[in-house]
C-alpha cells in the first residue's frame, strides 16, 4: 500500500535532490572546480531529449503502430554523427559572438535582426508549449496512477478538476521555481549554468536506470527473456485474431502490424520523415540548443558526445517493444492506457519499490525537459522579444541612468512562470485529446521550421534576413493550416467538414492532403509542404533580394568561423566615437557595475590599456562591450544599445562598405594583371631565348654532320672513279672512311644521349661506386688514343677512399670525355696527362690535367655549352663533336657534383670535378 | 586542418551509410516476418545497425584522441 503521503515525500524529496545537486554544481563552478567539464556529464545532458514522451509514451506508440517510435531515436544518431561538422561549428560561433538561444543565432547570423529574432522566439514558443503540457500532463497522470497503488484505474479528464486542487498546478509552480532558482539567478554573460547542468545529467541516469529496471522486470521477471515474451505475444496474437471480430482494442495479427514497418497506416514516407523531424528535432528544439550549444564547456567534449549518446538513446529504446507487448499481454481487455503501460506493469506485479522508482524516473524524464526548455524560452522571450520592443520605446525607467540586470531577470522569470503557466493550461483544458507522441511530433515539426534559416545560414552566405523571415513565416503558416487548425477539429471549435471536404468544400486544400498528397500521415504531411514552402521561399527570395552590408559581415563571419580568429568581430565594421563612460554605464546597467568593472578590467589587462588615458573607446572595445552585452540581452537588442551611445559620422557604414570593396576589388584586379603580364613577358623572354638555341644546335649538328659525310663521299667518288687506285691508296682511303663514318656514328649516339639528359628520359642505374675502379676503367679504354699519339698518361689516386653513389657506366663515360678531351689538345709525343683523385671533405675530387693549348679566359665558361667547340686558328678545327663535355656537365649535375675548368693558354688546363662521398659507415 | 577533414570525411560517410541502412529501399529487404534466435529479425537488423553505427563513430574519433591533448580547447566565457 502507497500512501498519497509517501508518494508526496518521494516527489518532493526527488527534487529536493535535484536542488541540492544543482546547488553543489553552482557552489563548485564558482570555486572554478566544474564538475561538468567532461564530455560524460555532456553527453547525459544532451539526454534531456528524452522527455517523459521517450519514457512513456514510445511504448505507447509501440503498442499502436510498432516500430514507428525508432526513427525519433535514431535521427538524433545519424545527426550526432555530423556533430562534428554541424554542431561544432554551432558551437564556435555562438562562443565568438556571445550567443544564447538558437532565436538570438538566427537573428545575430541575418544581421542581428529584432524582427527574426521575435519570429523564431514566437514559434518556438507556439511549438513547444503543447510538448510542455505533455510533461506536466505525464507527471500528473501516472501520480494519479500510483495513488491508486495497488488497483490500476485509468482517467483522462482532467478539465473537470479545480485548477487550485489539481496537483498538475502545483508540479508546474515547482518546476517554475526550480527553473528560476537555477537559470536565472544571475545575470551571466556566457548564460550558462554548471548547476542546472548537473541536475540534468543526474535526472538522465535516473530515467535511464529506471527504464532499464522496468524492462529487466517486465522481460526477466515476468516473462523468460526476449524469446519467450515474442513468442506468447506472437500465439496470442493469433488466438486473437481468431477470436475477436471487434476487440475494444484491436489487437492485431502480431507479425503484420507491428513487427513490420507498414504497421497502423505507417509507411516508409512517414519513417522518412520522422527521421528526418527528430534529426532536426535535435539540433533546433531550444532546449537542444541550450544543453549542446550554450552549456557546452569545451567543444572537443563532442568527440565522446557523439556515440555516447547514440549509446544512451539505444539503451532506453531496447525495452521499448519487449514492455509494449507485454502490457498488451497482461491488460489484454485494452482498459488500460498503452502510454502507461511502463507503470502500470510494476503495478500489476505488485513491485511497490520498483513502482515508485519508475514513477520517479518519469518524474526526472518531465522535469528535466520542462526546467530546460522554459530557461532556454525564458531567455529567447527575454532577448529577443521583450527587450528589442522595451529598448524602442521612450519609457522613463529605460532612461540612462537606471541599472537594469533588475528588470532583466525580472522579465526572465516572469517569461518562466507565464511558459509553464501556459503549458499548464494547454495540459488542463486541451490535454485530454492527444496520445503523448503526436504532440510531441508536432513540436518537431514546428522547430524544424528553423533549420533551412539555421543550417542554410551557417554553410551559405547567400542568405538573407528578408529570405529568412519570409522562409520562417511561410512555413509556419503551412504547418498551421495543416497540422495546428485540424487540431481545433478534434476540440469541436471546427466543423469537421473543413478536414473531410476542404474548407468551403475546396478539395484540393483539404488540410490532411493538401493538393491530393496521399500516403503521408498528418504529421509528415505537415512537415513535408512547411518544409518544402520554407526551404523554397528561402532560396528564392535570397537569389532574388540583395542582402544589406551588416548582413554581409555576419555571413561572412558565421559561415567562414574557423577561418576568423575569434576575436575580429564587428570591431572593423563600426565607426564613430564613443565616450568611454557611456559605455561603461551602459555596460553597468545591464551586467551590474561590480560585472561590468571586472570585464572592462580584465580587457584592459589583456591589452595594456590604462583608462584613464582615454576618453574615448576604440572600435575595438565597442565591438568587445556588444558582445558582452550580447550575452546578456542578445545580439539585436545589444546592437540597438550600442548604436544608442556611439556618435555616428554623416557617411553611413554601407558607404563605406561598398567603397572599401569596390577598392578593394580593383586592387585586387589590377594586382592580378600585373602578375599575368610579368609572368608572360618571361615566358617571351624565354621562348625567344629556346628557339636562338634551337637553331644553333641545328646548323651546328647539320654541319658537324656534312664534314664527315662529306669527306666519306668525296673519297668513295675517288675509289668509285678510279678503278686502277693501288692496293696501298685504297686501303688508306677506306681506312679514313670507316674513322669518319665512326665519328659520324659517335657524334649521333652522343646527340641521342644529350637528347635524353635534357628531355630526362635517361634511365639511370644507381649503385655504390669505387670511384677508383672507375677512373682506371676509363684509363683502360682510353688507352689506344694515348698510345697513338704517344702521350704519357700519369695517374696518381688516393688510397682508401670513400665509396660514391652513381651510375657507373656514365661516370666511367665522364671520365673517357674529359681523357680524350685531354688528349685531342696535346701535342702528339710531348703531351702528358695525369689523373688526380683526391678526397676533399665530404667530397672526391678527380682532375684530368694537361699540357695542350689551354683555353682562353673568356672561351672557359662557355666549354660547357653544347657545341662550342675553341676555334683555335693556329690548330684549325678540333676533331670531336662539341657535345660532350656538355653530356659530361650534365652526368656530374645529376650525381649532384659539380665541374669546373682552369686554364691558361699555352700552358695546359685542369678540368676538376667533385661528387659528395657517402659517409664512412655506410662506405664500407 | 587535414586531420580535422579527414575525420569529416569518415563521419559524413558514416552518415550516409546510416541513412542508406535504415530507410527505404534497404528497410524494405528486412521488413520480412522472420524469427532469428526467437527475436523478430526487423528488431535484431535495428539495434544490430545502431550498434554498428555507434561504433564506428567511436573509432573514428578515438584515432584523434590522442591529438586532443594539444589542440587549443576553447573554454567558456566564465
Amino acid at each position: 500500500m502507497l500512501q498519497t503521503g509517501i508518494i508526496l515525500f518521494v516527489s518532493f524529496g526527488y527534487v529536493c535532490l535535484l536542488f541540492v545537486i544543482a546547488y553543489y554544481g553552482d557552489k563548485r563552478a564558482d570555486a572554478g572546480r566544474s564538475i561538468i567539464s567532461n564530455p560524460y556529464i555532456y553527453a547525459l545532458s544532451l539526454a534531456v531529449y528524452c522527455t517523459a514522451w521517450t519514457y512513456y509514451g514510445s511504448v505507447g506508440l509501440a503498442s499502436s503502430s510498432g516500430f514507428s517510435f525508432l526513427p525519433i531515436y535514431l535521427g538524433p544518431t545519424l545527426m550526432v554523427t555530423l556533430g562534428w561538422l554541424i554542431m561544432r561549428k554551432i558551437i564556435r560561433i555562438s562562443k565568438v559572438h556571445r550567443i544564447t538561444s538558437i532565436a538570438d543565432f538566427i537573428a545575430s547570423r541575418y544581421g542581428k535582426s529584432p524582427t527574426l529574432g521575435g519570429v523564431v522566439t514566437i514559434i518556438a514558443v507556439a511549438g513547444v508549449i503543447p510538448y510542455i503540457a505533455v510533461q506536466i500532463k505525464a507527471i500528473s497522470t501516472t501520480f494519479f496512477l500510483i495513488n491508486q497503488y495497488p488497483e490500476i484505474e485509468m482517467t483522462s479528464i482532467f478539465a473537470d478538476i479545480p485548477v487550485f486542487g489539481d496537483t498538475a498546478f502545483y508540479v508546474a509552480l515547482m518546476l517554475a521555481v526550480f527553473a528560476i532558482f537555477f537559470g536565472t539567478r544571475h545575470l551571466d554573460a556566457a548564460e550558462r549554468h554548471e548547476g542546472l547542468v548537473a541536475a540534468i545529467a543526474f535526472e538522465s541516469i535516473i530515467k535511464l536506470v529506471a527504464f532499464l529496471a522496468v524492462g529487466l522486470f517486465v522481460t526477466y521477471g515476468l516473462y523468460n527473456g526476449f524469446a519467450d515474451l515474442f513468442e506468447k505475444a506472437h500465439h496470442f496474437s493469433d488466438l486473437q485474431g481468431a477470436l475477436t471480430i471487434d476487440a475494444p482494442r484491436q489487437i492485431h495479427p502480431f507479425f503484420e502490424e507491428l513487427l513490420t514497418i507498414n504497421a497502423g497506416g505507417f509507411t516508409y514516407i512517414d519513417w522518412g520523415m520522422y527521421t528526418f523531424l527528430s534529426m532536426m528535432a535535435i539540433l533546433l528544439l531550444p532546449r537542444q540548443f541550450q544543453v549542446i550549444v550554450v552549456e557546452n564547456v569545451n567543444e572537443e567534449h563532442l568527440n565522446k558526445a557523439i556515440w555516447l549518446f547514440p549509446l544512451y538513446l539505444l539503451a532506453i529504446n531496447i525495452f521499448v517493444l519487449p514492455i509494449a507487448f507485454a502490457g498488451m499481454l497482461q491488460f489484454a481487455d485494452g482498459s488500460i492506457d498503452a502510454d502507461t503501460f511502463v507503470l502500470t506493469l510494476p503495478m500489476a506485479g505488485k513491485q511497490q519499490l520498483l513502482t515508485l522508482f519508475v514513477y520517479v524516473g518519469g518524474i526526472s524524464a518531465a522535469t528535466g525537459m520542462v526546467i530546460v526548455e522554459t530557461i532556454a524560452l525564458s531567455t529567447m522571450i527575454c532577448n529577443d522579444l521583450v527587450m528589442p520592443v522595451l529598448l524602442r520605446l521612450p519609457i522613463k525607467a529605460m532612461s540612462r541612468s537606471s541599472e537594469l540586470t533588475g528588470l532583466l531577470l525580472f522579465i526572465r522569470r516572469g517569461s518562466i512562470i507565464l511558459v509553464l503557466m501556459l503549458g499548464y493550461a494547454y495540459f488542463h483544458y486541451l490535454g485530454g485529446f492527444y496520445a503523448l507522441v503526436s504532440i510531441g511530433l508536432m513540436s518537431f515539426a514546428a522547430v524544424a521550421q528553423f533549420a533551412p534559416a539555421l543550417i542554410g545560414g551557417i554553410f551559405w552566405k547567400g542568405g538573407t534576413r528578408t529570405a529568412a523571415i519570409s522562409g520562417l513565416i511561410a512555413g509556419f503558416t503551412v504547418l498551421t493550416y495543416t497540422i495546428f487548425l485540424p487540431s481545433l477539429v478534434q476540440i469541436g471549435l471546427i466543423h469537421q467538414d473543413f478536414l473531410t471536404a476542404g474548407p468551403f468544400g475546396i478539395k484540393p486544400l483539404k488540410p490532411y492532403q493538401l493538393f491530393g498528397l496521399q500516403h503521408f500521415n498528418p504529421v509528415s504531411h505537415a512537415a513535408f509542404w512547411s518544409i518544402l514552402t520554407n526551404v523554397s521561399v528561402y532560396i528564392t527570395v535570397s537569389v532574388l533580394g540583395r542582402p544589406q552590408a551588416i548582413e554581409h559581415t555576419q555571413a561572412a563571419l558565421f559561415v567562414d568561423v574557423f577561418k576568423y580568429s575569434g576575436e575580429t568581430g564587428d570591431s572593423l565594421f563600426r565607426r564613430g566615437t564613443v565616450n568611454l563612460p557611456d559605455l561603461r554605464s551602459l555596460l553597468s546597467r545591464f551586467l551590474g557595475k561590480t560585472k561590468a568593472e571586472e570585464e572592462l578590467s580584465g580587457y584592459a589587462r589583456r591589452r595594456n590599456i590604462n583608462w584613464d588615458d582615454h576618453a574615448t573607446a576604440d572600435a575595438d572595445l565597442v565591438g568587445h562591450v556588444e558582445k558582452l552585452l550580447t550575452g546578456a540581452v542578445g545580439s539585436a537588442s545589444a546592437r540597438i544599445m550600442v548604436s544608442s551611445v556611439v556618435k555616428e559620422e554623416p557617411l553611413g557604414i554601407e558607404e563605406v562598405l561598398n567603397i572599401l570593396d569596390e577598392t578593394r576589388q580593383v586592387i585586387a584586379y589590377s594586382r592580378e594583371l600585373e602578375k599575368a603580364t610579368t609572368e608572360l613577358k618571361e615566358a617571351n623572354i624565354r621562348l625567344q631565348e629556346l628557339d636562338r638555341l634551337k637553331d644553333d644546335f641545328i646548323s651546328t649538328v647539320t654541319h658537324e654532320l656534312r664534314t664527315p659525310l662529306t669527306a666519306v663521299r668525296s673519297l668513295a667518288e675517288i675509289i668509285y672513279s678510279h678503278p686502277q687506285i693501288d692496293a696501298k691508296q685504297l686501303s688508306d682511303f677506306t681506312g679514313i672512311i670507316i674513322k669518319e663514318s665512326e665519328r659520324l656514328i659517335r657524334l649521333v649516339s652522343q646527340i641521342l644521349d644529350y637528347e635524353k639528359i635534357e628531355s630526362a628520359k635517361l634511365d639511370w642505374v644507381i649503385a655504390t661506386l669505387d670511384l677508383k675502379e672507375v677512373v682506371k676503367d676509363a684509363v683502360v679504354s682510353t688507352q689506344q688514343l694515348t698510345l697513338d699519339k704517344n702521350i704519357t698518361l700519369d695517374l696518381d689516386l688516393a688510397e682508401d677512399v670513400p665509396a660514391v653513389s652513381g651510375d657507373r657506366d656514365r661516370l666511367v663515360q665522364v671520365m673517357v670525355n674529359l681523357i680524350s678531351n685531354a688528349v685531342k689538345f696535346c701535342d702528339p709525343d710531348r703531351g702528358m696527362i695525369v689523373v688526380r683523385l683526391r678526397v676533399a671533405d665530404h667530397h672526391l675530387r678527380v682532375e684530368v690535367q694537361d699540357n695542350g693549348i689551354g683555353i682562353r679566359p673568356e672561351d672557359q665558361a662557355k666549354v660547357f655549352e653544347p657545341f662550342r667547340q675553341i676555334k683555335n686558328p693556329t690548330q684549325g678545327r678540333p676533331t670531336g663533336t662539341g657535345i660532350g663535355l656538355t653530356i659530361t656537365k650534365r652526368i656530374i649535375d645529376f650525381h649532384h657534383g659539380r665541374i669546373w675548368v682552369d686554364s691558361e693558354p699555352g700552358k695546359g688546363t685542369v678540368f676538376s670535378f667533385e661528387l659528395p662521398a657517402i659517409p664512412a659507415a655506410s662506405g664500407h | 586542418m587535414t586531420r580535422d577533414s579527414k575525420k569529416n570525411k569518415r563521419l559524413i560517410a558514416l552518415f550516409l551509410l546510416g541513412c542508406v541502412l535504415l530507410n527505404y529501399p534497404i528497410l524494405s529487404l528486412v521488413n520480412l516476418k522472420i524469427l532469428i534466435f526467437g527475436l523478430p529479425l526487423l528488431y535484431v537488423y535495428f539495434f544490430g545497425v545502431w550498434c554498428l553505427l555507434i561504433s564506428l563513430t567511436a573509432l573514428a574519433t578515438l584515432f584523434r584522441s590522442k591529438d586532443d591533448a594539444d589542440a587549443p580547447g576553447e573554454t567558456g566565457g566564465r
